[in-house]
């Protein structure tokens, strides 16, 4: 026995122990004092539900652990209700994210008191001391132009402090009076994206907005997670499977999605159904988190994603429709797609262009909104107007017959008998291609269908027609082969044929059960929606839509608030007047932070080469405001003149009308910069709009804020400080807040109760507090509460009883859609009772059942619900609202929610379904049970399954998974779209403009040539691992977990070529501002393109930037926006307004940088 | 024989999203506190990478695990007690707390304080064990989704021939990681007083936080670099396996959190009487045999005689762990080589085609072809080998194969089609009972915990 060995038996003598034989192990039963230590630290006093309402659309349900009153941690729950025997379960969905949110309840980052800027407050004390009224106090400051700018200059550089929440208030409430009063209830601005991540403090604080007459605006598009190509195609905003639904696919594209990191909590499902022989196909720039999954992995060069589907159609359209019919994609198409539809050719320069849709006028018809019935030719040859355009939606006469029944069968082509050369546009390089399609005459126009055209646009030839056609996939000279897309995307053309006949051959094997997961990658592109389109051209040829486990599935933001119509009805206090203003976020950030000015190129530049010129000549703000002039969309202020003067007059309407048409009242959006037309006050909670999504970044600080900015050169003649008042309410520090006049401190999300439901799963549930709001921090509910009392008590004498004029656009799913132009705004009078504003927040008002809550297109009557609710909440005593149901705190806010919606009350859901069945003559019973019904409590208890509902076009049921346009598939309910179909085709004119009526491939912009952009690098802001948007990227764990601090990744061969190495400081520039960062640098990245993810704030380690002296910016301190002018189209079916549903995106991919390695020596 | 009960612990890396919601509940719920800031009892390491601590698997540098005497004894690489023991207040085979990471924080407070100035204020980075203002160069995750170089990573350089850093060759896949519990502990070996044991019940290796000394011979010992110093209470800390949840029944906080879905619970039976056999096996290549060698097959007369208690007996039978492992010899162990029996085993993941090749027809569904595409992914089998097999490619390749015939099979009936049984040493009843294990993997499945 040697030396070691006797230790190793003194180690056995010196406690009470067996060993092992070879006297290495030392073994012991359990349970020594040493133990105690974990027992301890495992053990607490209980376990709370609670969520976190963040848009990263996880909606899951956590289990906070609460000790001594102290949260101390959270694991995830795991109690979802199961999808089936055969399927993996929800449990437990979580991430890394969520599972560090407990870090900021005691952080030091947590906002604990209410701040202002001590000059700000110093000033109002003093004006307040002296003029004994706060209304006056703070019109004094803001319109004193010492005292403005010397606040706003102020904005973002420290010196906060510390306010009671009385004097915050006051301030609040003084600034919204005398806003209202000077300038008009249109001049103040709510800005809470994401209603689904937490309703009711979304809700509150819209509500509140919406009772005074601000304008609420819009997210979805701003955020460019809005698809334009989803209302152009679906006629919808955006409906999609729910992720346990990719277990049904048998083919799965990621495309432009990197599921691991932006859906976590899902991404298990894309795991797990590869077991069951899915394949899947990865496409992104990047050898991706995503990429790890896939069979195949496709490098595309950023922004040519479209090019690659072009190709993919061409080949699908070839071998699956001309070369052999496939018998379900014939009649799939010819069922539930716009193909069969005929179109309208116009002579062109000794040939022919595509014009618009053939209707019922043309046919001679005398019926009700002929214009918008299209139609189709019979096999006979006789033409058709088959039920279910929309002008059978919104007709007396259309009433039963707005469904999708055919008694004939369509003709796909008209192939046998004339032929016509057609120009197509195309804007790879060369002007146009002369391509000929199967025409005939019909009611004295040269006709063809949809589908003619489109094999034209895709370059598919057949015997007999003229034009110049690729000679075979391996011409690369014509659009749209194989061969043709490789330079352009660097994917080998072999592997585009192999991959779309895998593809095309799936889905008919499966009756359509391929996937397409569709991400922000390509979104956020200024031609997303022309991307987008290409894509779904390859699901709809192969009928995967309204099919489980087929079709897009587009996952860009928490957009699914499934209990839509009790949200809508109280976030834009509906019950108590309509309309609501609410505005598209895009265009108003657009004209408001004076991006607009720096847009120096002609608006015709990219237009299509077959344009006429409408464009031509003019910017891209003059369309703007034409299509604010024309009533396509809304924007705030509407006019030069507060509102409430104009309704002043005898006839409000008459005398606006009047004005505007003598010239004496103007658009406001036709001058933005004149002071009569700023924003005046902007309210920001659930958002960090300065550190996230504010595109243009340094234009919002100097334009619209008057804080210093890193802009270049700013323009002299654009406004400087518009905003009186920017008040952010967080529980966190974020540029946000820094740059705010007043901060709010807010109750976190295991601090209150609320509602969350998501797309990518069909449950609602609850946030419920694990502790009350620690120090003086309140919930948004209770904090808007606070501020309407304020506000009320203010305005009672000064403001009174008033009639607003509020102007809107032709609202989608309305009468409106079918408007048609020469359009105008539509006006409506609403009268507010600005004393009673704090009485109508907290009740709920008698518009719910005397005119119903309006969804999709139905209305739901909800006598019984208000009934209840009263009986549930209690009925208000006194006041304004005397005797309706209390709204007064925020669990009866979720009960009212989910008492008038469909998906949570069966009988409202039965009610709709109704309606429709009258509309459509279908039936759609047993969809639902008019017993299904959720309660809050119920809610809490755990995740609550919903039931199908007109909301949404889907099925729910328990052993079915959600899928979009189920109902619409299988019971013929028309998509809300001109045809009634889901469309190839746009014929509205700006479409013709722009080149964009059919799928076609569209470049990255050429930015260097547009405006002078400075780089060469791609700089993509795709979403963060480490962070939900700007949520998290602050949060230590995470921040040790990553590189603890604002980071750029670059390829290898860049950061060779720069002289960069990994970890080194670099400055990227261009004309828009500065980021410094510290550069990651991996051969996964592709040469050429910089990844910078999506919202590192300012805050953490920025130092200064070499390159202006101050603190470098945020990732959208490099990008701006750029307005794509289809994207304003209305008035026009399914191309008509609706909040959040269509509207331009705040698009930020094409952007391009420079790089620089800077000294490595940083101040901050 | 003697036979023991183990829980055990399995992870699909084929499923590991890398996502580190393990990492943050586990460092949530145990090491959020003084003295451990740079501890993670869990982690998750990009491979290839340096991992955390940096470089802990080049044992030529820090001797954790066993080595082979000249008579074929084992002995801790690092050395007897006696070694140790001279060199207790300094020692160049520990770790500094830079191969760890230098823990730090934000000056947060200044973003709500900062008196007017002329710019944005800002948080800056500062030391939690300094206190001072810190650059940051180093983490526990240093080389999240680097996929390679510029990081040398040991376990690369022992296949450096297939060494790809080319865009097109790019690669990476997740490692998370947490102690071994191995059956064979080197740390326990290690330790001085006789702090660290390994629970007769169940496995679980522990530091008795009464008897720690702090000599800190565990921390080299352990060659995963799974012991950790507690710079404030001076003692040895590390992963209790969340024993205060297993012997209620409850998974691991990991476990249970695990988002992918991917980890695996329960009880392994062995011979503990052929440990010290198995553990000294010549050949570094035939330890993955040897431990298999010493699982007892729990249906087995042995099993049944060895006096266990009858909840184990019957969760032992229900084990998916013992599946994974033994029956369809899916999951591998981590680092075979250091001798120490680890009992947490590793599924290895599929990835991509190489592009180059993709376009010759190899497809990984397609059964004519399916066992080319082995060969043809991009994470080199070298690589797993080195991490799993101690260099032996046979196993993993037949790991993976049997994941690709899984899915063969599953296509042919998800299309409808006839399936055919791919010829990859799997049964078809037993095929689909690792699909319903590894695809559907239900909670009461995939955690079987008596």
């Amino acid at each position: 026995m040697n030396a070691e060995d006797l230790l190793l038996k003194t180690g056995r003598f010196l406690r009470r122990s067996a060993t092992g034989a070879g006297l290495h192990t030392l073994y012991l039963k359990g349970g020594t004092e040493g133990d105690a230590f974990y027992r301890d630290r495992w053990s607490h006093d209980k376990v709370v539900r609670s969520t976190h309402g963040v848009n990263c659309t996880g909606s899951c349900s956590w289990s906070v652990y609460v000790k001594d009153g102290i949260i101390t941690w959270e694991t995830q729950e795991i109690d979802y209700p199961s999808v089936g025997p055969d399927r993996p379960e929800y449990e437990p969905r979580g991430c890394p994210r969520g599972a560090a949110f407990s870090w900021y309840t005691y952080s030091p980052t947590r906002i604990r008191y209410p701040y202002a800027r001590s000059v700000l407050v110093e000033m109002y004390a003093e004006a307040r001391r002296r003029l004994r009224d706060p209304v006056a106090a703070w019109a004094e400051i803001t319109t004193n132009p010492e005292k403005r700018e010397k606040y706003q200059s102020a904005r973002g550089k420290g010196g906060l402090v510390r306010v009671t929440w009385d004097l915050a208030t006051e301030m609040i409430a003084a600034a919204h009076v005398h806003t209202i009063q000077a300038y008009g209830p249109d001049r103040i601005a709510g800005f809470s994206p994401i209603p689904a991540m937490s309703m009711v403090s979304q809700a509150t604080g819209a509500r509140f907005v919406s009772l005074i007459g601000g304008a609420m605006l819009s997210f979805y598009d701003w955020y460019a997670d809005l698809p334009v190509a989803s209302p152009q195609v679906f006629g919808d905003q955006t409906d999609v499977p729910e992720s346990a639904d990719w277990w049904d696919a048998a083919y799965l594209f990621m495309w432009g999605s990197n599921v691991p990191v932006t859906r976590t909590p899902d991404a298990h499902w894309m795991a797990e159904a590869r077991y069951r022989g899915q394949k899947v196909v990865v496409v992104a720039p990047d050898f991706s988190d995503a990429a790890k999954f896939a069979d195949e992995f496709l490098s595309v060069r950023p922004g040519t994603d479209g090019a690659l589907a072009m190709a993919m159609g061409h080949v699908l359209l070839k071998e699956f429709f001309v070369d052999r019919e496939t018998p379900y994609f014939a009649d799939y198409v010819r069922r539930f797609t716009d193909l069969p539809f005929l179109v309208t050719l116009d002579e062109r320069d000794g040939a022919y262009v595509p014009g618009r849709f053939l209707t019922a006028e043309d046919l001679g018809s005398q019926e009700e909104a002929a214009k918008w019935k299209t139609v189709l030719l019979a096999e006979s040859g006789e033409p058709v107007v088959p039920n279910g355009s929309v002008g059978f939606r919104w007709t007396e006469s259309g009433a039963g017959r707005w469904n999708l029944n055919l008694d004939v069968t369509p003709q796909l082509t008209l192939l046998g008998d004339e032929a016509a050369e057609v120009l197509l546009p195309r804007f790879d390089g060369g002007h146009s291609v002369r391509r000929g399609v199967p025409v005939r005459r019909v009611a004295g126009r040269l006709v063809t269908t949809v589908f003619d055209l489109l094999l034209a646009q895709y370059g598919v030839q057949r015997p007999g027609l003229p034009g110049v056609w690729p000679a075979g996939y391996d011409d690369a000279a014509e659009p749209y082969t194989p061969a043709w897309q490789e330079p352009i995307t660097g994917v080998p053309a072999a592997r585009v044929v192999k991959i779309v006949r895998e593809f095309a051959r799936t889905a008919e094997a499966t009756e359509g059960r391929c996937m397409i997961i569709l991400g922000a990658g390509a979104a956020q592109w200024f031609h997303g929606d022309t991307m987008y389109r290409a894509f779904l051209t390859l699901l709809l040829l192969t009928g995967c839509q309204g099919r489980n486990g087929g079709g897009w599935a587009h996952y860009v933001g928490q957009e699914k608030c499934r209990t839509q119509a009790g949200w809508q009805l109280l976030a834009g206090a509906l019950d108590w007047s309509r309309p609501p203003r609410q505005v598209p976020g895009t265009p108003f950030f657009y004209l408001h932070t004076g991006q607009w000015r720096y847009d120096h190129y002609d608006a015709g530049e990219l237009a299509s080469p077959l344009a006429r010129g409408v464009f031509s000549g003019r910017s891209t703000a003059d369309l703007v405001a034409q299509s604010v002039r024309e009533g396509w969309m809304p924007m705030a202020p509407a006019f030069d003149r507060n509102p409430l003067d104009l309704g002043e007059a005898e006839d409000p309407i008459a005398y606006t009308y009047d004005e505007l048409a003598a010239g004496r009242l103007r658009f406001a959006a036709d001058d933005p910069d004149d002071p009569r037309n700023w924003p005046r006050v902007l309210t920001l909670w659930r958002s960090n709009l300065l550190g996230s999504s504010a595109k243009g970044n340094e234009y919002f600080l100097h334009h619209l804020l008057g804080a210093g900015s890193n802009l270049e050169n700013p323009d002299p003649q654009g406004a400087v400080g518009k905003l009186d008042l920017l008040l952010t309410l967080d529980f966190r520090m974020t540029s946000s807040t820094v740059f705010s006049d007043i901060v709010l401190p807010a109750a976190t999300w295991y601090e209150k109760h609320d509602l969350s439901s998501t797309d990518m799963h069909p449950f609602v549930h609850a946030f419920n507090p694990a502790i009350s709001p620690p120090w003086e921090t309140r919930t948004d509910f209770a904090a808007f509460h606070a501020i309407a009392r304020a506000f009320s008590e203010l305005a009672r004498g000064r403001l009174g009883v008033r009639k607003d004029v509020v102007a809107l656009a032709y609202q989608h799913d309305t009468p409106g859609e079918i408007a048609g132009r020469p359009g105008r705004p539509e006006l409506k009078v609403v009268e507010r009772d600005y004393g009673a504003v704090a009485a109508k927040l907290a009740a709920l008002g008698p518009l719910t059942e005397e005119l119903g809550i309006p969804v999709k297109g139905v209305t739901f009557l909800p006598d019984e619900e208000v009934e209840w609710l009263g009986q549930r909440c209690g009925l208000v005593p006194r006041g304004a609202a005397k005797g309706r149901p209390e709204l007064d705190t925020e669990a009866k806010a979720c009960e009212t929610i989910l008492a008038l919606s469909g998906v949570s009350n069966g009988r409202l859901a039965t009610q709709g379904f109704r309606q429709l069945a009258e509309r459509t003559g279908v039936s759609f019973d047993g969809l639902t049970s008019e017993h299904h019904r959720i309660v809050f409590s119920d809610t809490q208890t755990r995740p609550m399954h919903v039931a199908a509902s007109p909301e949404w076009s889907g099925k729910e049921s328990h052993d079915r998974r959600y899928a979009p346009f189920t109902i619409n598939v299988e019971h013929g309910k028309p998509w809300h779209t001109l045809t009634g179909r889901m469309h190839f085709f746009l014929d509205h004119e700006w479409m013709h403009e722009y080149g964009e009526t059919l799928p076609v491939y569209r470049p990255p912009l050429d930015l260097a040539a547009l405006h002078g952009e400075k780089g060469t690098l791609r700089f993509l802001t795709p979403h963060s691992k480490w962070s939900i948007h700007s949520e998290y990227q602050d949060n230590l764990l995470l921040l040790t977990l990553s590189r603890g601090g604002p980071t750029i990744w670059m390829s290898t061969e860049d950061a060779a070529a720069l002289g960069i190495a990994d970890n080194d400081w670099v400055e990227a520039v261009n004309r828009n501002g500065v980021v410094v960062a510290r550069a990651i640098v991996s051969h996964r990245m592709p040469p050429g393109t910089v990844y910078m993810y999506h919202a590192q704030d300012r805050l953490i380690d920025v130092p200064k930037s070499e390159e202006t002296g101050r603190r470098g910016g945020i990732h959208n301190a490099l990008t701006r926006v750029l307005v794509k002018p289809t994207h304003l189209i209305g008035g026009h079916a399914q191309l008509s307004y609706g909040f959040n549903y269509l509207g331009p995106t705040g698009n930020q991919r094409d952007e391009i940088t420079t790089i620089r390695r800077r000294s490595q020596e940083v101040t901050y | 024989m003697r036979v023991m009960a183990q829980i055990a612990m399995v992870m699909n890396l084929d499923k590991c999203i890398g996502c580190h919601t393990c990492s943050v509940t586990c460092k949530q719920t145990w090491t959020n506190r003084p003295g451990v800031e740079y501890v993670w009892f869990n982690n998750v390491e990009t491979r290839p990478g340096q991992g955390y601590p940096r470089r802990y698997e080049d044992q030529e540098r820090w001797k954790g695990g066993w080595e082979l005497t000249a008579k074929g004894r084992l002995r801790p690489k690092a050395g007897g007690r006696v070694r140790k023991l001279l060199g207790i207040f300094a020692n160049p085979r520990m770790p500094s707390i830079q191969d760890y990471y230098e823990p730090w924080t934000y000056d947060y407070e200044s973003l709500t304080t900062a008196p007017l100035s002329d710019d944005v204020p800002v948080a800056r980075p500062r030391s939690l064990i300094s206190n001072e203002p810190a650059t940051i160069r180093w983490s526990a995750n240093w080389d999240d989704n680097l996929g390679g170089d510029p990081s040398p990573d040991p376990v690369l350089e022992k296949v450096s021939g297939e060494v790809r850093t080319a865009f097109e060759e790019a690669y990476m896949f997740y490692l998370p990681r947490i102690c071994e519990h191995c059956i064979n502990p080197s740390c326990v070996a290690s330790c001085p007083s006789g702090a660290l044991y390994k629970r007769a019940e169940d496995g679980i290796v522990l530091v008795d936080q009464d008897r720690c000394r702090g000599w800190r011979m565990c921390v080299t010992g352990c060659p995963y670099k799974k012991v950790y110093f507690n710079h404030k209470t001076g003692k040895a800390e590390k992963c209790t396996f969340c024993y205060p949840r297993v012997e209620v029944g409850l998974p691991t906080v990991c476990s249970e959190t695990c988002v992918g879905r991917l980890r695996y619970l329960g009880v392994l039976l062995y011979d503990a009487d052929r440990v010290a056999e198995a553990a000294s096996v010549p050949d570094e290549r035939d330890l993955y045999e040897a431990q298999l060698g010493l699982f007892v097959d729990p249906e087995s007369p042995e099993a049944a005689a060895a006096g266990l208690p009858a909840d184990w007996l019957e969760a032992a039978r229900r084990s998916p762990v013992y599946d994974l492992i033994t029956k369809y010899r899916v999951a591998l162990p981590l680092h075979p080589e250091y001798r120490t029996l680890p009992m947490v085993w590793y599924v290895p993941p599929l990835s991509p085609v190489v592009d180059a090749l993709s376009t010759t027809g190899h497809d990984g569904e397609d059964a004519d072809n399916l066992f080319a595409a082995i060969e043809t992914l991009r994470i080199p089998i070298g690589y797993l080998a080195e991490l799993f097999t101690a260099g032996d490619p046979a196993p993993v390749t037949a790991a993976l194969r049997r994941l690709a015939a899984m899915r063969s099979y599953m296509r042919a009936v998800n299309l409808g089609q006839e399936p055919v049984v791919p010829d990859a040493g799997l049964p078809e009843e037993e095929l689909r009972a690792m699909y319903r294990l590894l695809a559907l993997a239900k909670y009461d499945e995939r955690y079987v915990i008596p």
